[in-house]
């Protein structure tokens, strides 16, 4: 590509040379060689997961007997329907439903909250308050674990599924502001000014005009905080211990205790629990690599 | 107009929600974590204030060091690792066809749990049945490793899906960096006779150098806190081979029920994460007149 643009743009290669032709095909050798080492990279980082989907339809007799790069014989599909009804995986599944939806909308909401407050009024110790939230992402959540279980076995909290959903919102709530802050600094502040002027309430401009107009990246906001949450492990660990309201990652790694030699129904459990992830990925891809770029680094 | 916009009572309305959750969830808790490191404590019944004693144990706990001396191995190869990834964002970045496919490929790991992962990767580690002795045995080595059974290995077999679940995380946001810098620089670099190589490392580098400080402070305090892979797949184990220093504070606490001493460690590991990213943040600060 390198070449034809180097030909096209500049007058060089009317040039009757040896050279240029020389480098082309050493760029394009380059370019090729780089190419399969990025396709070996994708290889890498997509095989463990086909092999998983492909033991997850197989039973013992072939993921010990065939090799591990076979397609099952004829799909065992009923692998996925025993972990479902054998089990508590429905119920795990529903909680961890339950309790990352929860979690993502009492967080966006927050965090818009702040984020209006401190891009769109003005007041002393704003930046302060922002640095706090900041510093928040830096804390390990190992740091604040013994107090937490403390905290909540003492107002009967622990193992109460109030416990996680507010976990959840208090460590995502850094990151949420991060992401939401790039995007109100950037939107014109043009309309919420003008509907100052005409009286509205700051009520009325948050909610009518100010949540509107940041529709985009509060979707890319909740997409990243349903991942974070329907991934977490070691606050659910740590926090509940009825299998009532246990999470999926918490309630598979029980479960597979009980499953050690079955490696079919280990592979539905786990396919189960990525698949809601893999499906959203699939429909929201550009929305989740905008949200971990601009979460991850700020300017 | 600006009476509207600094009425004190809205702005705490708005504020107080948020800030009473990370104060009570997150800096509240720190700062327990410090007092409790002072007592002696079960967990469940009274504490009694031992001073310093919990951190003069903790300094000369060998399995303490041994946690952390693998805790900083996990951050050296993470950090060792971004070099890595950046330069398969260069490559990338450079009008490759697909890059967009192959950098969503690349993420798909980070997005699954990390429970997930961790079981996956037991199973690819199987050392009769799983992936890898599989096709070691198919290409003739007959007595392959048992990896995480391996004292040996077990530290390094979990630094690769560990590796293999951020890389994607790294590259995105590299490729992101790279893909900003105005097209007419490289151009100009490109008229002058510069080659890729060249441009690679003097314009795209230190154009993208901010960013690489973050990533590196990401990688190393992720690293040094890193817990999920470790707790599922060895627990730490064999015999403390793959022990870092959260698995550890988190085994004195809720195993061995010794909160006070597992409370030092909380706040010993807070501290070591909190140095760390100012350690790296002046050691870096140096190149920012670049950008």
């Amino acid at each position: 590509m390198e070449t034809v643009k180097a030909g096209s743009t500049t007058g060089i290669s009317v040039i009757p040379n040896q050279r240029p032709v020389q480098k082309s095909i050493l760029n394009r050798t380059a370019y090729i060689i780089m190419y399969i080492f990025l396709i070996i990279v994708a290889v890498f980082q997509i095989f463990p997961i086909i092999w998983l989907f492909l033991f997850s339809l197989k039973n013992n007799q072939e993921v010990f007997n065939t090799s591990p790069f076979s397609l099952p014989q004829s799909p065992k599909w009923e692998n996925y329907a025993k972990v479902w009804t054998e089990g508590n995986i429905s119920l795990y599944f529903i909680n961890s439903v339950t309790y990352t939806i929860t979690a993502v909308v009492l967080t966006v909401i927050l965090a818009s909250m702040v984020t209006f407050a401190i891009t769109r009024m003005q007041w002393r110790g704003s930046r302060l308050v922002l640095g706090l939230f900041m510093v928040g992402l830096m804390i390990p959540v190992h740091s604040t674990l013994i107090p937490l279980f403390n905290t909540f076995t003492k107002i009967n909290l622990i193992d109460n599924p109030l416990s996680i959903i507010l976990t959840y919102t208090a460590f995502n709530l850094p990151i949420t502001i991060m992401i939401l802050l790039g995007f109100y600094e950037a939107l014109p502040r043009e309309v919420e000014e003008a509907a100052v002027m005409d009286g509205a309430s700051i009520h009325h401009i948050f909610f009518k005009i100010t949540l509107p107009m940041t529709m985009p990246v509060m979707a890319t906001a909740a997409i990243i905080n349903m991942i974070y949450n329907w991934n977490e492990f070691v606050f659910v660990n740590t926090f509940i211990s009825s299998d009532n309201f246990k999470t999926l990652t918490v309630g598979i790694q029980n479960f597979i205790g009980q499953y050690t030699t079955d490696w079919g129904a280990i592979g539905a459990t786990l396919v189960i629990s990525i698949l809601p992830i893999l499906i959203a990925f699939l429909i929201l891809s550009n929305r989740i690599v905008e949200g971990i770029a601009s979460g991850s680094v700020k300017g | 107009m600006n009476n509207v916009l600094s009425n004190k009572k809205i702005i705490a309305l708005y504020i107080t929600p948020a800030l009473f959750l990370i104060l009570a969830l997150i800096y509240v808790p720190i700062l327990q974590t410090g007092y409790y490191g002072l007592m002696k404590w079960n967990g469940i019944g009274e504490m009694s204030f031992i001073g310093l004693k919990n951190y003069t144990v903790l300094m000369k706990d060998p399995l303490f060091w041994k946690s952390a001396l693998h805790s900083f191995l996990l951050a050296l190869f993470s950090a060792l690792s971004l070099s890595g990834y950046l330069f398969i964002s260069i490559i990338l970045a450079g009008k490759i066809k697909g890059a967009d496919l192959l950098r969503k490929i690349y993420l798909i790991p980070m997005l699954l749990a990390s429970v997930a992962i961790a079981q996956l990767w037991m199973k690819i580690y199987h050392p009769s049945n799983g992936m890898l002795n599989t096709v070691l045995m198919a290409i003739g080595i007959e007595d392959p490793p048992a990896w995480l059974a391996d004292a040996n290995l077990a530290l390094y077999a979990i630094i690769i899906p560990i590796i293999w679940q951020y890389a994607g995380f790294y590259i995105l946001i590299y490729y992101a960096a790279l893909k900003n810098i105005p097209e007419s620089l490289v151009e100009a670099a490109r008229i002058d006779g510069a080659s890729s190589w060249q441009i690679a490392l003097k314009i795209k580098i230190p154009l993208v150098m901010n960013v690489i400080k973050v990533t590196i402070v990401l990688a190393v305090v992720g690293s040094l806190k890193y817990f999920d892979l470790i707790y599922v797949m060895t627990g730490g184990g064999p015999n403390g081979a793959s022990e870092v220093m959260a698995s550890y504070m988190y085994q004195k606490a809720f195993k061995g029920f010794d909160f006070g001493y597992a409370s030092a460690i909380g706040f010993f590991l807070l501290v070591i994460c909190l140095v760390v990213t100012y350690i790296i943040r002046r050691l870096t600060a140096a190149n920012k007149d670049i950008y």
